[in-house]
């Protein structure tokens, strides 16, 4: 006799579980019989956990029975075959095994009735062919799934990561939910081929044991099981029967004493687990090279007259399952893929038995009956008292449904295998399940969301960085521009570093000025020092840009450098525009503008001259002769002066939309705190509501025209797609600088500076779009104007 | 063929539902009543016959007025035990208006204001008690000593309260202990401290009340570990007193049958919605019920100290819960009140 069967195994029983009516005996009374060839057999191409499969047939072609129809995409995938030869008559989305209910794309073949195989590889002697790793491949392409429960490939698992040597492998034959007989049908009728699959295994994983874990509610199929292992040195090891003890986790731990760490694979701690099914196609898979095409399957349930198990070719429709059982469609209450335990109901009957189907449970009414109300939660502890797990069921209910997930997560709701025995002994009929589902799902869609940030981040870092590099290429290819187009110094000025100078004395200018804005509007006491310091800096550069169109004109005149001398004049007109706007800032911040006037007055003075100069050069280069006569007609000085008026009225409008904006937000705030409240002044509440509303919309709408206005005169002066273009990227960014503040002040949890950052953030947001919006309009000009 | 489509588990164990639960804490008191009926007279059935319509009035009152399906609600039977539970605890010797108030403060107040069934923190039952008995002290002490049961026609007046409830009541057990504790010779003599093996009648109220506590694991409504943790605590506290000095302790026998010791071990403190709800936490709940019983007993200012002790702990059971959490398949250790 075989030691195995001699020395009962020491089991380890987990935590939990129930001990729901078997109702097996109604479907294990008669053998397995072949399910009728159905008119369409529909192959969804996800029948596995993973990425689906891609079709390598089209409409219309002819396959032979085994052929493959539709190839792995990826490492975890696997590829689909035809169950039987016929004709591909369709490649679209059909109902599938979805518990949502989704349609998912499938490929439709009509059987032609002649079971004609294609080209077989068989493999007899796998034991010395080849070296195991080499078996792998083949059950891949074989299509081997679990078949158990997820459908995962059965390839996968067999190619453990080195640092984990495998020291057990167990067959999962426990079969531990209610109404389904298919393993214990297929162990009693082909004991010999699961323990032949069972060797294929062992000689790919080479583990220290081999055990199979049959309930004991399975006499025959034990009985079965042991004679075809005698001599194998295959353990057949009889558990309990309890729910569940066919869960992977709890089988792995009820034989080894090992538990799956949470989150991992059961081979971190040395375990692999196959299906008896699955162990039974992979010996047809290598032996007689058959892909994976059929399955046992379980029909039964109340509402059948001929309840048993059927082979049956995947994509059978399970309709056609159910005429072959004698169903009575009309007392089929709920139809159920899978166990009463964890199966899902089926919408329709037009869905097709897929790799793991292995149950179609047609139950009545009476049978199955509809859910009963819930009631209060009473915190019995029935549901903790069945946990395999040892969660505590009440504890994530009572957080799931408050969607407290951070809760529910440290209460290790992610650790639920999703059974129902908590469901299932509720004597408050809560649907706990339903719950942990929802509530998973919420975890999983938050993680995901996580992800989806931390890429955003990285992107946009990445952008950043790519921004500024670019930036800086362009400087130095400005720079080298200029020197290249500089005559050569005689005077021994050095133009190109005149220019730098220059170019850093204007950029410090300019963030002194944004210093000063940023004080102005925090109200600092300091404005008056960022002012003076404005000044200076300004000074400074233009006494830099002097020093340049000094340099630069004094070599040029003799050759009219048009390019360098449009480059001055553009310097100057940036400089005087910064001055209106320094000027302007000034006289808001109520200081004493004379200075800063005259100083206006003396830079559009420059510009006008470079301006002229640009314009009296012109005609001399062909190139620049069509543009230029265009801004010269209009006396630029009026232009400026127009500007100048413009921005004034329009900061003047923006202030005003503001405030009435907010005015109208705060009256809103207030009318709505008021109508909760219930207060009595509500009409009047509504009328300043009104009042503050129609303010914000003029104050917009004649904003909005002087805006048009002034691009549409932008645009007439050709200017300035630069200066829109910089000062779009520069609000953009202090957008995203300010997000990414504002995240931190989150997470940090300081709620008033997200307040305060926040509306900040929102300012910066329109001004970038508004910045954004001016820079299209003006590149839409441009590019208009090109053409 | 009409499929209605829900999510698993399809199976849910048949005639499993909490009004049957609640049925059985019910049914599991009758050997209680029983023997308290026996000892204290028609009292403690007219307090029941009061309590259960006056609770099942008040409950349907509140349900209604928050939207509830009355029917539908009333159909789980908590508003039933809370009574039976209330009217067990009140002397039998109470008017009708103390049980009354005691109702409406325990179901009103105490759960449905709190979110009704499944939502109060606090035992409702229990809650009844101590409102009564801070507020009618007098009328929640008039205990009838054992075996000198009125007749049903005084009982009737007693709830009526019209007669000389005086006549009829004497101190209980715990009470005389608490009298003459230090005083050796005074207690050997009292009578009533000197029943088969501890106290006089309240030994046998205790033991029905055990008989039904025993049915009710054996159905198993109720898990084995708060009552076994709330005695054994109460035991296992008062032993090395009682050895230390026996004139001022009282024995751990004494203890566990007299007063509502039992009661509240297996129809009190299991209450599980204000009860921890762990296996460790219930053990703790529990033998913390049972020490805050025995320190009340022993030093405090009231001679039984259930409620109290009960109270107490359905404020620490979220605490206790929060840091008992068992120990979940694949990971190495429980998470234990550790946040994030």
């Amino acid at each position: 006799m075989n030691a195995s069967i001699g020395k009962p195994r020491l089991l380890f029983d987990f935590h939990g579980g129930i001990h729901p009516p078997q109702n097996k005996t109604l479907s294990n009374q008669r053998p397995i019989r072949p399910a009728p060839l159905p008119a369409q057999l529909i192959l969804p191409l996800n029948m596995h956990l993973g990425a689906p499969a891609k079709p390598v047939v089209q409409v219309g072609d002819e396959v032979l029975k085994g052929q493959k129809i539709a190839e792995a995409q990826g490492a975890v995938s696997l590829p689909v075959h035809a169950p039987t030869s016929g004709k591909v008559v369709a490649i679209g989305p059909r109902p599938i095994q979805h518990p949502s209910g989704l349609d998912a794309p499938c490929i439709v073949i009509e059987p032609d009735g002649r079971e004609q195989w294609c080209e077989l590889h068989p493999l007899p002697d796998w034991r010395t062919c080849c070296p195991p790793s080499a078996l792998i491949p083949r059950l891949r392409e074989a299509g081997v799934a679990g078949m158990g429960g997820a459908g995962f490939p059965s390839a996968v698992k067999l190619s453990p990561r080195a640092e984990h040597p495998i020291e057990q492998l167990v067959i999962n034959a426990v079969e531990c939910e209610p109404y389904i007989t298919a393993d214990d049908m297929l162990m009693r009728e082909r004991a010999d081929q699961i323990i032949a699959g069972v060797e294929i295994l062992r000689h790919i994983l080479n583990p220290k044991e081999v055990i199979v874990g049959i309930e004991d509610n399975k006499p025959q199929a034990i009985e079965a099981m042991r004679r075809a292992a005698t001599g194998s040195g295959i353990e057949i090891a009889v558990v309990p029967t309890k729910y569940p003890s066919g869960g992977e986790k709890q089988l792995i731990y009820m034989l080894t004493g090992k538990e799956v760490p949470s989150g991992g694979i059961p081979a971190q701690v040395g375990v692999v687990c196959h299906n008896t099914g699955t162990a039974l196609a992979i010996h047809r898979a290598i032996v007689f090279g058959e892909p994976l095409i059929s399955r046992v399957t379980t029909l039964t349930g109340k509402a059948l007259r001929e309840p048993g198990n059927m082979e049956v070719l995947l994509g059978t429709p399970v309709s056609a399952l159910l005429d072959a059982a004698g169903a009575d469609m009309n007392r089929i209450g709920r139809l159920v893929m899978g166990g009463p335990m964890m199966g899902f109901t089926l919408h329709s009957s037009a869905i097709p038995v897929v790799k793991t189907t292995n149950c179609i449970l047609a139950a009545t009414a009476e049978e199955l009956p509809p859910p009963a109300t819930e009631q209060p939660c009473i915190r019995c502890g029935s549901c903790a008292d069945v946990c395999p797990a040892d969660l505590l069921p009440q504890q994530l209910f009572w957080y799931s449904k408050n969607q407290d997930l951070e809760r529910a997560q440290q209460y290790n709701l992610m650790d639920c295998i999703e059974c129902g025995a908590c469901a299932y002994v509720c004597p408050s009929h809560i649907p706990l399940v339903q719950y942990y589902r929802f509530a998973k799902g919420e975890v999983r869609k938050e993680m995901a969301e996580q992800q989806k940030a931390d890429r955003a981040r990285q992107r946009f870092e990445a952008r950043q960085d790519r921004l500024a590099k670019e930036q800086a290429e362009k400087e130095a290819r400005r720079k080298a521009r200029l020197e290249g187009s500089k005559p050569a110094a005689a005077s021994g000025v050095d133009v190109a570093a005149l220019k730098a100078a220059s170019l850093e004395a204007s950029a410090a200018y300019k963030a002194a000025v944004k210093a000063l804005k940023a004080a102005e509007a925090e109200g600092s006491d300091q404005v008056a020092a960022l002012a003076s310091d404005v000044e200076q800096l300004k000074a400074k550069a233009d006494a830099a840009k002097a020093a340049v169109r000094d340099a630069g004109n004094a070599p040029a005149a003799p050759v009219v450098d048009v390019a360098a001398l449009k480059a001055a004049s553009l310097e100057a007109s940036a400089a005087y525009k910064a001055a209106v706007k320094a000027l302007k800032e000034a006289e808001a911040a109520g200081q004493d503008v004379t200075a800063l006037r005259t100083e206006a007055d003396a830079l559009k003075a420059k510009a006008d001259a470079a301006k002229a100069a640009v314009r009296d050069a012109g005609p001399a280069t062909a190139k620049a002769a069509p543009v230029q006569p265009a801004t010269a007609e209009q006396p630029a000085a009026e232009k400026a002066d127009d500007g100048a008026e413009r921005a004034q009225k329009m900061k003047a409008l923006k202030t005003a939309f503001n405030m009435s904006h907010k005015h109208f937000k705060e009256a809103t705030a207030a009318l709505e705190h008021a109508e909760r409240e219930g207060a009595d002044n509500l009409e009047e509440l509504r009328k300043q509501v009104e009042r503050f509303k129609l303010k914000a919309d003029k104050a917009k709408a004649a904003l909005g025209l002087l805006v048009d206005q002034a691009k549409a005169d932008m645009r007439a002066s050709g200017s300035d797609l630069k200066s829109l273009k910089i000062e779009a990227a520069q609000t953009e960014a202090a957008a995203r600088q300010k997000a990414r503040e504002l995240e931190a002040a989150r997470v940090k949890g300081d709620d008033e500076r997200i307040n305060v950052l926040s509306r900040e953030l929102d300012a910066l947001q329109r001004e970038a779009q508004v910045a954004a919006g001016a820079l299209k309009a003006a590149t839409d000009e441009q590019g208009l104007a090109d053409a | 063929m009409s499929l209605i489509t829900v999510t698993s588990p399809h199976a849910t164990r048949s005639g499993n539902h909490t009004g049957a639960f609640m049925r059985q804490v019910v049914y599991a008191t009758i050997p209680g009543i029983v023997v308290m009926t026996w000892l204290f007279g028609w009292g403690t059935l007219f307090n029941l016959m009061i309590a259960i319509p006056a609770a099942l009035l008040a409950e349907a009152a509140v349900l209604k007025a928050r939207g509830y399906n009355v029917r539908f609600a009333l159909r789980d039977w908590s508003a039933v035990v809370t009574a039976v539970l209330l009217a067990l605890a009140i002397p039998p010797t109470s008017p009708w208006w103390l049980i009354v108030i005691g109702i409406i403060a325990a179901i009103v107040v105490a759960k449905q204001l709190y979110g009704g069934l499944g939502m109060n923190p606090f035992n409702p039952a229990m809650v009844g008690y101590v409102v009564l008995l801070i507020s009618f002290p007098l009328e929640m002490t008039r205990w009838i000593g054992p075996h000198e049961a009125p007749s049903w026609f005084d009982s009737f007046r007693m709830v009526l309260a019209s007669a000389n409830v005086d006549a009829f009541t004497g101190a209980t057990p715990l009470d005389s202990f608490r009298t003459w504790a230090g005083n050796a010779e005074q207690l050997q003599a009292l009578p009533i401290l000197h029943g088969e093996f501890a106290s006089l009648g309240w030994e046998w109220v205790n033991i029905a009340f055990l008989i039904g506590g025993l049915y009710l694991l054996a159905r198993k409504i109720i898990s084995w570990h708060i009552p076994v943790a709330m005695l054994a605590g109460m035991a296992l506290i008062a032993l090395p007193f009682w050895l230390f000095d026996d004139a001022r302790y009282a024995s751990p026998l004494f203890h566990l049958f007299s007063g509502a010791a039992m009661f509240g071990a297996f129809f009190i403190a299991t209450d599980p919605v204000s009860a921890a709800t762990s296996r460790y936490g219930r053990l703790i709940y529990g033998a913390l019920i049972g020490v805050l019983v025995w320190i009340i007993r022993s030093h405090g200012g009231y001679p039984d100290a259930v409620a109290f002790a009960v109270l107490l702990m359905n404020l620490a059971a979220p605490t206790i819960d929060y840091y008992t959490q068992p120990r979940t398949y694949g990971h190495h250790r429980a998470k234990r009140g550790a946040t994030r």
